[in-house]
């Protein structure tokens, strides 16, 4: 297993050909209480790069970019009533949506390190 | 923002490691613990808010016949010795320079607090109608204003301030002590809990503040909770519902206009009563929890037939709510839009006001408490 982030702040956990998205900690803190998770359907197909869900805040909302490309084979629908799930577990229970990667493509993306690392470089 | 102005409480925020942001010329608090939990405290229990950015102006003088009158929405002679009235100050096309609060301190005494970024322009504006003998004052600076909000805090007040805080009505006021200083207690707000504005002088802020602070039921409530409280009940905001382009006729608010006096725009504001206007406010829910946000567009089917002057999440209603500037006859209770900005669509219906209808702001308080 392996974890990849970003810069613009998802996270993939990486095992087999199945990867498992969300946003970071540090994105979830930067945006407040969040209130909505506008959430994929099962099937989409999604691409590196390109916006596939977007999170509300109570301050912003924020589109949400596939870190790799595959097809969604699983959503948390909990996210529907309950998006500060987001908040308390980004990166854990707050997971967003889980894909079978058509290409696994590690460019551009940042190890846990290198993103602590970016993260610290920000505000 | 460290050209922005600091109130007397910016030690107190950044101690308490509030999140500060730049606000109308200010640097002030948005959030402390979090928006929501400080929306939710406030519906339930007490929360402070530092509100020392507001600006203040004290009048002194004949009010018939000084000229004041003329740049007033209500007849400001009408308003009782120890009442406040809400209105507006109007610019001679109809539109809002500020909305703003008049107390009648006396027969020939007034304060009026108006909003933070527009206390300097409102200051000279007024000042152009003013002739005769008269004092008029900005006394923003050297004024405190904190706001005391909840449905406990008539128990806060009494506990903190002496006063006849059981009898005191909504938009009625008295004065107390604090410290052997002289201040001035409002029964008003903005966020429609039971609530109280304390105006005293500046160097009084940090004290009080730390002394409200040290009951257990009080927290402190940053700009953000305030925005989804004052919307959450339907109040505009200057600069969003309010403007000097929106007439408060268009903004809904003809019930805060006397349209029996004459001032700088009656005639308008006269002529848009009787024959409506091409512009009309509305209130909106989402279907969903989806946040509709100010700037975005409001359609009907492919119609573009106006914007979100103000848009949040509710807390209470767990919705997306919002208020619009739309064409008229899409204001009818019930009225299908379509809030679109970008990726982003949500369904819509127009709905009455209050969102939130259990608010305790105007309850008439019974038995001791």
């Amino acid at each position: 297993m392996s974890i990849f982030y970003t810069k613009e702040h998802e996270w993939i956990k990486v095992v087999g050909d199945k990867g498992t998205i969300g946003i970071s900690t540090y994105a979830a803190d930067q945006l407040g209480d969040i209130t909505f998770v506008e959430l994929p359907e099962v099937g989409d197909e999604i691409e590196k790069g390109e916006i596939f869900c977007s999170v509300e805040s109570v301050k912003a909302a924020s589109d949400i970019y596939a870190p790799m490309s595959g097809v969604i084979t699983d959503i948390n629908d909990e996210l529907e009533s309950a998006p500060e799930t987001v908040n308390d577990s980004a990166e854990d229970t707050g997971w967003i949506a889980k894909i079978t990667i058509i290409d696994i493509d590690e460019e551009e993306l940042l190890t846990t390190e290198e993103y602590d690392a970016y993260i610290e470089t920000l505000d | 923002m460290s050209e922005d102005k600091k109130t007397p409480l910016y030690q107190s925020h950044v101690n308490s490691k509030a999140k500060m942001v730049p606000f109308g010329g200010w640097c002030m608090p948005i959030q402390y613990e979090g928006i929501i939990a400080e929306t939710e405290h406030c519906r339930t229990s007490v929360s402070i808010f530092d509100t020392c950015h507001m600006g203040e102006f004290r009048f002194k003088g004949d009010i018939v016949n000084s000229g004041i009158e003329a740049a007033i929405s209500f007849p400001i002679s009408k308003v009782p010795v120890g009442k406040c009235k809400y209105g507006f100050l109007m610019n001679s096309s109809g539109g809002v320079v500020d909305d703003l609060i008049v107390y009648r301190i006396a027969e020939d005494e007034l304060m009026m607090v108006v909003n933070a970024a527009t206390c300097d322009n409102d200051f000279k504006y007024m000042s152009s109608f003013l002739s005769g003998d008269y004092i008029f004052e900005n006394n923003s600076d050297k004024t405190s204003k904190i706001d005391v909000q909840g449905p406990l805090s008539k128990e806060v007040m009494k506990l903190f301030f002496d006063g006849d805080f059981d009898s005191m009505k909504y938009f009625g006021f008295i004065y107390s002590k604090y410290q052997g200083q002289d201040i001035l207690i409002s029964r008003t707000g903005y966020t429609g809990e039971l609530g109280y504005e304390i105006y005293s002088d500046v160097s009084l802020a940090e004290s009080m503040w730390d002394k409200l602070l040290s009951d257990e039921r009080v927290k402190p409530a940053g700009l953000g909770a305030r925005d989804i409280l004052r919307l959450e009940i339907g109040l505009s905001l200057y600069g969003q519902e309010l403007n000097e382009k929106i007439t408060p006729v268009e903004a809904g608010l003809p019930f805060f206009v006397d349209f029996e006096k004459e001032f700088v725009s009656s005639d308008i504001l006269k002529e848009q009563k009787e024959k409506g206007t091409e512009r009309v406010k509305i209130a909106f829910m989402a279907e969903t929890r989806r946040s509709p946000r100010h700037d975005f567009e409001i359609y009907s089917g492919d119609e573009l037939i106006g914007e979100v002057t103000s848009g949040v999440f509710s807390p209470m209603l767990k919705k997306g709510i919002g208020l619009g500037l739309v064409k008229a006859g899409y204001d009818k209770i019930g009225t299908d839009i379509q809030i679109i900005s970008g990726r982003s669509k949500i369904d819509a219906k127009v709905c009455e006001l209050p969102f939130y209808k259990n608010g305790t702001a105007r309850k008439k308080i019974i038995g001791a408490g």
